[in-house]
């Protein structure tokens, strides 16, 4: 596909349509402020608190920005007086000097204060804080462990992070391999995780959506494509998917899907993955007990429907190249079992 | 220094620089699942009638990044499980200058998909070839059956031991006593 991509004329930008793109460039910029992964689309209290910060941030240093470009181009036009070198015209410049600095560091006091102010808010939850969930990054994905009273009914969801709105939820970061970083640039800032080590960090969300969370410390080839998706929903719902995860698999529905349960269980699958309710145990990869539940796979790379499963398990390495899954090579029959038992999984 | 001899040095240390580029290619899959399954090794040398052409060398066998992926496998799979970082354990000690079935890369291969007598599970279907030959590359890096710049030098987790590169080239012996 890339050496298609390489053989295809590539035309130059010429400068009218570097002109007629710009307002395009700008809009797009713009949307930026208002769509998913935004920091300046706030949905949680830690968000609006780095957004309010990064507007007060922003609008002042423009000001300033355009008063001295503004004080520069004069000072280049303006023509040479003669009147510049008497002492009367040095005191007007050493009372402006003075002035320019005061409100320099009266700036960088306001500034300094806000910053404590929005970095105390940032620390710990304002609410009661009421669920924790371990958050486990490997390369290149993410494990959402929610732990309960009892092991059994401890819920895995990889790169799934579901939330009830409104409530606090506090992540015990840690890693299995690199150091990578939890960012929902909606929700909160970023926050480490670091092997060997727990990190604390808390989101919360006060409005029902989904919302996208990317790695933010380079981790290794797929750093980029080591996304997540948190899935902010009423009480209820949230109550209700948890319940429907803690459950095993069930049986196969369909004569296919048993052939795809076997396959799976006499493959390379069971070697890594983990199918709660079968003898696959395995913690290398993601757990797949409710895979056909998700949106995306493969870390938010892909969205979940069969064509794309199917081309994944076949071949993972032409889609995410370094990955640490390889290529299956399965019958095409078995291949087709198997995804149907994955679908089946929900 | 005349400009020409400048350039002369510029030209050879960019030479050496790149070089050093060749090592870290990085082979993250087998040229073709069906190829890799044709190319099953013989573990004898000894044919009837005519030799057959040699079978090429695995393109995982003297690459660094493979050999690392194999230790990470290791690890992974839990070979240590019974093998115990290579010191042996309830499986033999791999670091070692014995090998009961073989040291070469296609006697080491068998083992890990045919399974062996005693002990030793069969990993048919369950590990894919080219994970395999990476396993196989880190199984005879253990007693530096490697160029030295290709065997390990760290390890991912603190563990107790010396790196690969740093331990004593063995030289391989047959036992044939499982």
């Amino acid at each position: 596909m890339t050496r298609l991509r390489m053989r295809l004329p590539v035309p130059r930008p010429r400068l009218a349509d570097l002109t007629r793109s710009a307002p395009l460039v700008f809009a797009a910029a713009a949307t930026a402020c208002a769509g998913n992964q935004a920091m300046f689309n706030p949905q949680g209290p830690a968000a609006r608190s780095i957004a309010s910060l990064g507007w007060l941030l922003l609008s002042v240093c423009v000001v300033i920005y355009v008063i001295v470009m503004a004080v520069a181009a004069w000072s280049l036009f303006r023509r040479r007086d003669a009147a510049d070198d008497l002492p009367a015209t040095a005191t007007k410049l050493t009372r402006a000097v003075v002035a320019g600095t005061v409100v320099s560091a009266i700036i960088l006091v306001v500034f300094t204060v806000s910053s404590v102010v929005a970095g105390r808010g940032l620390t710990s939850p304002t609410g009661a804080g009421a669920i924790t969930v371990d958050v486990i990054g490997h390369q290149w994905w993410w494990e959402f462990q929610y732990r309960d009273v009892s092991p059994s009914d401890f819920v895995t969801s990889p790169n799934e992070l579901h939330i009830p709105v409104g409530v606090p939820m506090h992540l015990k970061a840690t890693s299995r391999d690199v150091i990578h970083s939890f960012w929902v640039p909606n929700l909160h800032g970023k926050r480490d995780l670091i092997p060997g080590q727990v990190t604390n960090t808390w989101i919360q969300a006060d409005t029902p959506g989904v919302y996208r969370g990317e790695c933010a410390e380079f981790c290794g080839h797929q750093h980029a494509n080591m996304a997540f998706v948190v899935v902010a929903e009423p009480m209820d719902t949230f109550l209700a998917w948890i319940a429907r995860q803690r459950q095993p698999a069930g049986e196969p529905p369909t004569d296919e899907a048993r052939r795809g349960h076997d396959v799976f269980l006499q493959s390379t699958c069971v070697m890594c993955h983990t199918i709660r309710g079968t003898t696959a145990g395995a913690r290398l990869g993601p757990e797949l007990t409710h895979v056909g539940s998700r949106m995306t796979i493969a870390a938010g790379t892909l969205p979940n429907t069969r064509g794309h499963l199917g081309g994944w398990v076949a071949d993972p390495q032409s889609i995410k190249p370094g990955v640490r899954m390889p290529a299956n090579p399965l019958e095409p029959a078995d291949l087709q079992a198997v995804l149907t038992y994955l679908r089946s999984l929900r | 220094m005349t400009a020409r001899t400048c350039g002369c040095r510029i030209v050879v240390m960019a030479a050496l620089l790149f070089a050093g580029c060749e090592r870290e290619v990085r082979p993250f899959q087998d040229v073709s699942a069906s190829a890799a399954r044709s190319q099953k090794p013989a573990v004898t040398q000894l044919f009837p009638g005519t030799q057959p052409p040699a079978v090429g060398e695995s393109p995982f066998q003297n690459n660094a990044y493979a050999m690392s992926e194999g230790k990470r496998l290791f690890e992974a799979y839990n070979c240590s499980g019974c093998h115990s970082h290579g010191g042996g354990g309830m499986g033999p000690p791999l670091m070692d200058d014995q090998w009961i079935y073989g040291s070469q890369p296609a006697n080491i291969f068998d083992t890990i998909v045919e399974g062996r007598p005693n002990g030793m599970p069969s990993f048919r279907n369950k590990i894919p070839d080219q994970q395999v030959w990476e396993l196989v590359a880190y199984v005879q890096s253990m007693s530096g059956q490697a160029p030295i710049d290709v065997l390990p030098s760290r390890s991912d987790h603190l563990r107790y031991g010396t790196p690969e590169n740093a331990r004593r080239a063995e030289t391989p012996k047959q036992t044939g006593k499982p």
